[in-house]
C-alpha cells in the first residue's frame, strides 16, 4: 500500500501524453476554424465564379431585365425584384400573425396544455420539408385559392398588384406558402423575447390600473421589440434563401409584371431552375444572381445579430 | 358609475375582449398548415404504400406506366445524409468543443461564434451553387461530375452550424465542478474533455446533432444540382461517384410532371420523409421534456 502511494506520488505524466493533450487542442481549433474557411470560401468562389459576368455588366446587371441564352444578354432585375416583394409581403403578413400566435402562447388565456399544444404545433411546421410543402402547395393550396384569386382580379383588378388574369402558378401562391414558411421562425422567436420580459413589469402595469391589452402593448411589447425585430430579420434572410416551395408555386417567369397573379421569379428560384442546364456566359450570370442573394441574407443576417446584441434586454 | 364591478361595456374591456379573440385567432390560423399538411400527406401518401414501392425503381415519366418505386431515391436519402453526417459531426463536434472548452471568450471565438450564425443563415441553395463551382464543375473528385458524395458535401454545409451551435451550448451547461474534479485528480485536458464533459452532455448534443440530420435529410436545394436524379439502383460503392436520386430531389421532380402516376410516387415520398422527420422530432422533444423533469446533479 505505501509503495504504491509513492508510486502513485512520484508518477509523472508522460511526454506522449502532454503531445496528445496539445494535438487535441489544436485539432479542435483547426475544425472551429473550419466555419471561417467555409464561409470565406463560399463568399470568395461565387465572387469569382461571378467575375466575368460583373466586369460585362457591372450595375447594369441589377436593373435590367433581359434574361437571353440565346443573345447572350443578362440581367436579373425581375428575379431580384420578385425576390424582394415576395419576402417582405409574406413578412407583412406573417409579422401580425406570428406576434399574435406568440402573445396567445404566452399570455394566459387558456389551459397551459393547450397553449403548449400550440407552441410544438407551429414548432413542428418548421420541420416539415419546403420541397414537402411545394408539392401541398401545387395539389391542394392552388385549387384552394383559385375562386378567391378571381374573386380580387374581379374586385381589385384596378390596383396594379391584381391587374393580370390569375395564373395557375403565381407570386401570390409563393407569399402564402413563404408565410406557412415564416410563421414558425417570428412566433418561437416572439415567444422567447415575450418569455423574457420580467414578471415585475406586467404587475406594475397591472398595479397602476392599465387593462391586459394595454399592458401588452404598451409595455410587454417595447420590451421584446428587439427580440422581434431579430427574429423578423431571421425570417426575412429566410424568406430571401428560400428556395424549393417557392421554385414549385411561382411560375418561372422572366417577364416583369407588377401584378401578384402571374408568374413571377426569385433569385433563387432561378438558381434552382437553370443551374443544372446553363453554360458559358449563363453560368457566370447566375453566379452574379447568386452572389447578389447571398450579399442580401448576409446583410439582413448581420443586422438581426448586430440588433440582438445592442438591444438585448438588460434587466 | 365608479362601481368596483367588472363593466362589460366599458371600452377597455370590450378593447380587450376584441384584441383577445384576434390572438385566438392567430393561434387558431397558426396551427391550420400543419394540420392540412399532414393530413393531406396521410391520406394521399398513405393510400400509395405498398411493398413494390420499397423495392423497385422508378420508372420514367410517360403517359400510362406505371410510376415504380423510390427505393433508389430512398437508399440515396440514407447516403447522402450518411455522408454528410461523417464530414459535419466530427468537424462540428471538434469545432463545438474549442469553443465551449478552450477559448476564453476572446476575439477569436466571438468571431467563429459569430461565423457560426452567419453560415446558418447562407441560404441553402448558395450551399450548392459554391459546391458545383467547387467540385461538380472542377470534376475534382476522380473526374466525375455530379455525385452523391458532393450532394453530401453540399448538405454537411447546412448541417455544420447546427452541429457546432449544438456542442457548444451543451458543453456550456456541464457544471464546472466536474471539469475541476477531473482536472483535480491529475486528468489531463483531454481526457477530462472525452471522458467527463463530452459523456455528461452527450444526450443535449445527440439531440441537436439528431435534429440536425433530419432537417439535413429533407433539404432540396442544395442536391438538385450537386447530386442530381438517378432513376437506378444503387449497387456498389462506385456509385457514390454518380448522379444518385434522394426522396427530395424525387418529390421535387415528380411533381412537376403532368403524370399523375408520378405525382402519386412524391406524395408517397413526402408521406415516408414526413413520417420519418416529424417522429424524430416529436420523440426528441419527448425526451427532452422528461430529461427536464428528471434533471441531475
Amino acid at each position: 500500500m505505501e509503495e504504491k502511494l509513492i508510486l502513485f506520488k512520484n508518477r509523472k505524466r508522460f511526454g506522449i501524453e502532454k503531445n496528445i493533450d496539445i494535438i487535441f487542442k489544436n485539432t479542435t481549433l483547426v475544425l472551429s476554424s473550419l466555419v471561417a474557411v467555409v464561409l470565406f470560401g463560399i463568399i470568395l468562389v461565387v465572387f469569382i465564379q461571378s467575375f466575368e459576368s460583373f466586369s460585362r455588366y457591372g450595375l447594369n446587371f441589377l436593373v435590367t431585365s433581359e434574361w437571353n441564352p440565346v443573345k447572350d444578354e443578362y440581367g436579373a432585375f425581375t428575379a431580384i425584384y420578385g425576390t424582394l416583394v415576395t419576402s417582405l409581403l409574406s413578412l407583412l403578413i406573417t409579422i401580425p400573425l406570428g406576434v399574435g400566435t406568440a402573445i396567445f402562447i404566452t399570455e394566459d388565456f387558456v389551459p397551459k396544455f393547450v397553449r403548449e399544444i400550440v407552441g410544438s404545433f407551429v414548432e413542428l411546421l418548421a420541420a416539415i420539408p419546403s420541397v414537402v410543402l411545394g408539392l401541398w402547395a401545387i395539389f391542394v393550396m392552388e385549387p384552394f385559392f383559385r375562386d378567391f384569386f378571381a374573386f380580387l382580379h374581379n374586385f381589385f383588378g384596378w390596383i396594379p398588384l391584381f391587374s393580370s388574369e390569375p395564373a395557375g402558378r403565381n407570386s401570390l401562391l409563393a407569399i402564402i406558402i413563404l408565410v406557412v414558411m415564416l410563421l414558425p421562425i417570428v412566433t418561437s422567436i416572439a415567444r422567447d423575447s415575450l418569455n423574457q420580459v420580467p414578471k415585475k413589469l406586467r404587475n406594475a402595469a397591472y398595479g397602476i390600473g392599465a387593462s391586459r391589452w394595454k399592458t401588452i402593448f404598451s409595455v410587454i411589447l417595447p420590451a421584446a421589440l428587439s427580440g422581434i425585430m431579430a427574429g423578423v430579420l431571421l425570417a426575412l434572410g429566410r424568406a430571401m434563401g428560400e428556395t424549393m416551395a417557392v421554385t414549385m408555386i411561382i411560375g418561372n417567369s422572366n417577364a416583369f409584371s407588377w401584378s401578384l397573379l402571374s408568374p413571377g421569379y426569385t433569385i433563387s428560384s432561378m438558381l434552382a431552375n437553370q443551374f443544372g442546364e446553363a453554360d458559358g456566359s449563363q453560368v457566370s450570370s447566375l453566379f452574379y444572381a447568386a452572389f447578389v442573394l447571398m450579399i442580401l441574407s448576409l446583410v439582413v443576417n448581420i443586422f438581426a445579430q448586430w440588433l440582438v446584441k445592442k438591444f438585448s434586454l438588460k434587466y | 358609475m365608479n362601481s368596483l364591478y367588472y363593466q362589460k361595456k366599458l371600452s377597455r374591456n370590450v378593447g380587450d375582449k376584441f384584441f383577445t379573440s384576434l390572438s385566438v385567432f392567430c393561434a387558431f390560423i397558426a396551427i391550420l398548415p400543419l394540420i392540412f399538411v399532414v393530413t393531406y400527406i396521410l391520406i394521399k401518401g398513405g393510400a400509395q404504400i405498398n411493398s413494390d414501392l420499397f423495392t423497385l425503381e422508378p420508372n420514367p415519366p410517360g403517359d400510362d406506366l406505371d410510376a415504380g418505386g423510390i427505393n433508389p431515391a430512398l437508399i440515396g436519402t440514407l447516403i447522402i445524409t450518411t455522408i454528410a453526417s461523417i464530414i459535419a459531426i466530427p468537424v462540428g463536434v471538434g469545432g463545438g468543443i474549442y469553443l465551449a472548452e478552450y477559448s476564453k471568450g476572446g476575439p477569436f471565438s466571438k468571431f467563429i461564434r459569430f461565423g457560426v450564425n452567419v453560415l446558418a443563415g447562407v441560404p441553402s441553395i448558395i450551399a450548392g451553387v459554391f459546391i458545383y463551382a467547387l467540385i461538380v464543375s472542377t470534376k475534382i473528385l476522380f473526374g466525375s461530375m455530379y455525385s452523391g458524395l458532393a450532394g453530401g458535401m453540399a448538405l454537411s454545409i447546412l448541417m455544420l452550424p447546427t452541429v457546432i451551435k449544438t456542442t457548444d451550448e451543451g458543453l456550456k451547461l456541464v457544471p464546472n465542478e466536474l471539469r475541476y474534479a477531473s482536472l483535480g485528480i491529475g486528468a489531463s485536458m483531454y481526457t477530462t474533455i472525452l471522458k467527463i464533459t463530452l459523456p455528461s452532455a452527450f444526450r443535449s448534443i445527440a439531440t441537436g446533432v439528431v435534429l440536425g440530420i433530419a432537417r439535413a435529410a429533407g433539404e432540396t436545394a442544395p442536391l438538385i444540382f450537386t447530386a442530381l436524379f438517378s432513376y437506378y439502383y444503387i449497387v456498389g460503392f462506385e456509385d457514390l461517384f454518380y448522379e444518385m436520386g434522394s426522396l427530395a430531389v424525387l418529390i421535387y421532380n415528380f411533381a412537376l410532371e403532368p403524370y399523375d402516376a408520378q405525382n402519386k410516387l412524391a406524395w408517397a415520398a413526402s408521406f415516408i420523409l414526413v413520417i420519418s422527420i416529424l417522429s424524430v422530432n416529436i420523440f426528441s422533444r419527448i425526451l427532452a421534456a422528461f430529461t427536464e423533469t428528471t434533471k441531475r446533479v
